[in-house]
């Protein structure tokens, strides 16, 4: 298993039933100014899927999310949900989307809030059922600025599903919440999605992709760097952190360059640190050369570290 | 989307009356949030009052006089409106897309026109609201009156003119940040207020004056009005000013909500 981008696209490769897959981004680009928040990133996704998307901040997850959500346009390339724009209000028809952080408008109690977004849609869920699902039922007349925190991001998640979505795009969901909150939220979605919706959700948390989803997306510095089934991308992400001294940097990058997948050296106090897929091994190797090592750890590396290294590989 | 193909008209109808009830949507939300915090209307709806009962009232040639009173209390009644709206809408939007939910809603299946008709209603709403000081004072402390039949066209009128500075407002409020919104609104609306004799009456201005004053949607505002209340004769150009302006400001809106990408996302 290597690591990926774009195009070897496994898990999307059963399309073909002629239908317009539910997501289909080709070679966008997007920047702002001297920044490259997307960099030609292709993904498509077909009915049915839970896929995560999952990226250290900036990465660009919110800019593709905003792309899809018709927000903004890309410079280059194309945006298509179900094979429409989505800056056409008519292809936003089936997607349901949350407000950013729990941003709400305050004056408005929390039935008129659903009220407002269900009346854009066919046949939304009534407004009592929605609350029920996300435990917000008795909160109908409470306006939504006194409500917690929690309790606002269950309603933000709740507004994505009023219109009865096809495609739900959900950034970040449950930062902030509560380990039971989270869970429940989890269990809400996993219910909504076995019902036959899309989900596309966003985290740079790995257990919260670990807990949601089948397919996996990483994405760092604006680029597709995996893309994969959970397990596998699991298996890429994750990694080692070997600490040990070292007599000089030469020995250290001697070791790194004889080894595949072995980071460079990084100093860290006054040792220094590898990121490895095979630690045990590069522990051997160390050994079996007769490198005069000391002060040796190995423990497990931190996902943004692992982000680091997956960046640095797609180079 | 659905099965069945209906006939072109059938979908233009069933459009139509799906933007009105989503436009009527906006306008309920956009009425409640500022009715459940006021303050930030008041200001702006007690200064034409104001102004009215320092500049005015104590003037007897003009306070004493029904006609003069009256087109003194209709110009600044018109401005009273324009200064509501754009105030209102210029900043209130401007501010709204900082918050997360205004993109939020631009997720939401609808378009264009929907969300900024509901605005322009609010502009109409608030500028009856802002004229009701300003109909006690006059009413009250000086000779203005507004007879029976004069009460339509005057009604007609605050719409004709609410609608053309509301988008003008929503025009600044979607092109830029709240701090450069509040400047350009303030550096906008006093120059055009008192060129379009909102403060003093044309018949004063020198003639290069009242040459440029034609032009400027608040002078038009300012004879509409005053024609409206007093029932003196309109000159048609002011009408095609007027409404020449709106069709400028909604044009500019539509484009400044198209480009507008929100500024809380990166």
């Amino acid at each position: 298993m290597t690591t990926a981008p774009a195009g070897s696209n496994a898990a999307t490769a059963l399309a073909g039933s002629g239908e317009a897959a539910v997501v289909d981004v080709r070679g966008a680009t997007r920047t702002f100014g001297p920044t490259v928040a997307l960099d030609d990133v292709s993904l498509t996704v077909e009915a049915g899927q839970l896929v995560g998307l999952l990226g250290p901040n900036g990465a660009g997850k919110t800019t593709l999310l905003s792309l899809l959500s018709g927000l903004r346009r890309p410079d280059s390339g194309t945006v298509r949900i179900f094979g429409g724009d989505p800056r056409d209000p008519a292809s936003r028809a089936s997607l349901g989307t949350t407000p950013q952080e729990t941003g709400l408008p305050d004056p408005l109690r929390v039935g008129e809030v659903v009220d407002l977004v269900s009346r854009h849609f066919p046949d939304p869920m009534p407004a009592g059922e929605l609350l029920e699902r996300f435990g917000l039922g008795d909160l109908v007349r409470r306006q939504t600025g006194s409500l917690s925190g929690g309790q606002k991001r269950r309603l933000a998640v709740a507004l994505a599903l009023v219109g009865r979505p096809r495609l739900v795009l959900l950034d970040e969901p449950t930062t902030g919440l509560d380990v039971e909150a989270r869970h429940e939220l989890w269990t809400a979605l996993r219910s909504f999605h076995s019902e036959g919706a899309t989900i596309l959700v966003t985290s740079h948390y790995l257990e919260e992709i670990e807990a949601l989803a089948e397919r996996v997306v990483v994405v760092g510095q604006g680029r597709v760097l995996a893309d994969d089934s959970l397990t596998n991308v699991l298996a890429t992400v994750a990694r080692r952190k070997v600490l040990v001294r070292l007599p000089d940097l030469a020995t250290a990058q001697a070791v790194s360059a004889a080894l595949p997948a072995v980071s460079e050296p990084v100093a860290e106090g006054d040792r220094l640190a590898f990121l490895a897929a095979d630690a045990d091994g590069l522990v051997r190797h160390l050994v079996r050369s007769d490198v005069a090592f000391s002060d040796l750890e190995v423990r497990g590396a931190s996902l943004e570290e692992a982000f680091i290294t997956l960046t640095k590989e797609s180079r | 989307m659905t099965t069945t193909t209906p006939a072109p008209a059938a979908l233009g109808r069933r459009r139509l009356s799906r933007d009105l009830r989503l436009t009527f949507a906006h306008f309920r939300a956009q009425i409640i949030e500022v009715v459940r915090t006021p303050v930030a209307v008041i200001g702006n709806l007690l200064f034409p009052s104001i102004a009215l009962l320092f500049f005015v009232v104590p003037q007897q040639a003009v306070a004493g006089d029904p006609v003069l009173a009256t087109a003194a209390t209709a110009q600044l009644s018109a401005f009273a409106i324009a200064s509501t709206c754009m105030f209102t809408f210029g900043l209130g939007v401007a501010e709204d897309r900082d918050k997360p939910f205004a993109p939020f809603l631009r997720t939401l299946p609808v378009g264009v026109v929907p969300p900024l008709a509901g605005r322009v209603l609010n502009g109409i709403l608030w500028s009856f609201i802002a004229l009701v000081p300003l109909a006690l004072v006059g009413g009250l402390l000086t000779e203005a009156t507004l007879s029976w039949g004069r009460l339509g066209p005057s009604l007609a009128a605050v719409v004709g003119i609410a609608t053309p500075f509301t988008l003008l407002g929503l025009a600044i409020g979607y092109s830029m940040s709240a701090k450069a919104a509040i400047a350009v609104v303030q550096v906008t609306l006093f120059p055009l207020a008192f060129a379009g004799g909102m403060f003093m009456p044309p018949e004063i201005f020198p003639r290069w004056l009242d040459a440029i004053s034609r032009f400027t949607p608040t002078r038009g505002a300012r004879e509409l009005f005053v024609s409206a209340t007093t029932g003196a004769p309109l000159e048609p150009v002011f009408v095609a000013v007027l409404v020449g302006w709106a069709v400028v400001f909604a044009a500019l809106t539509a484009l400044a909500y198209r480009r507008d990408e929100g500024r809380n996302y990166r």
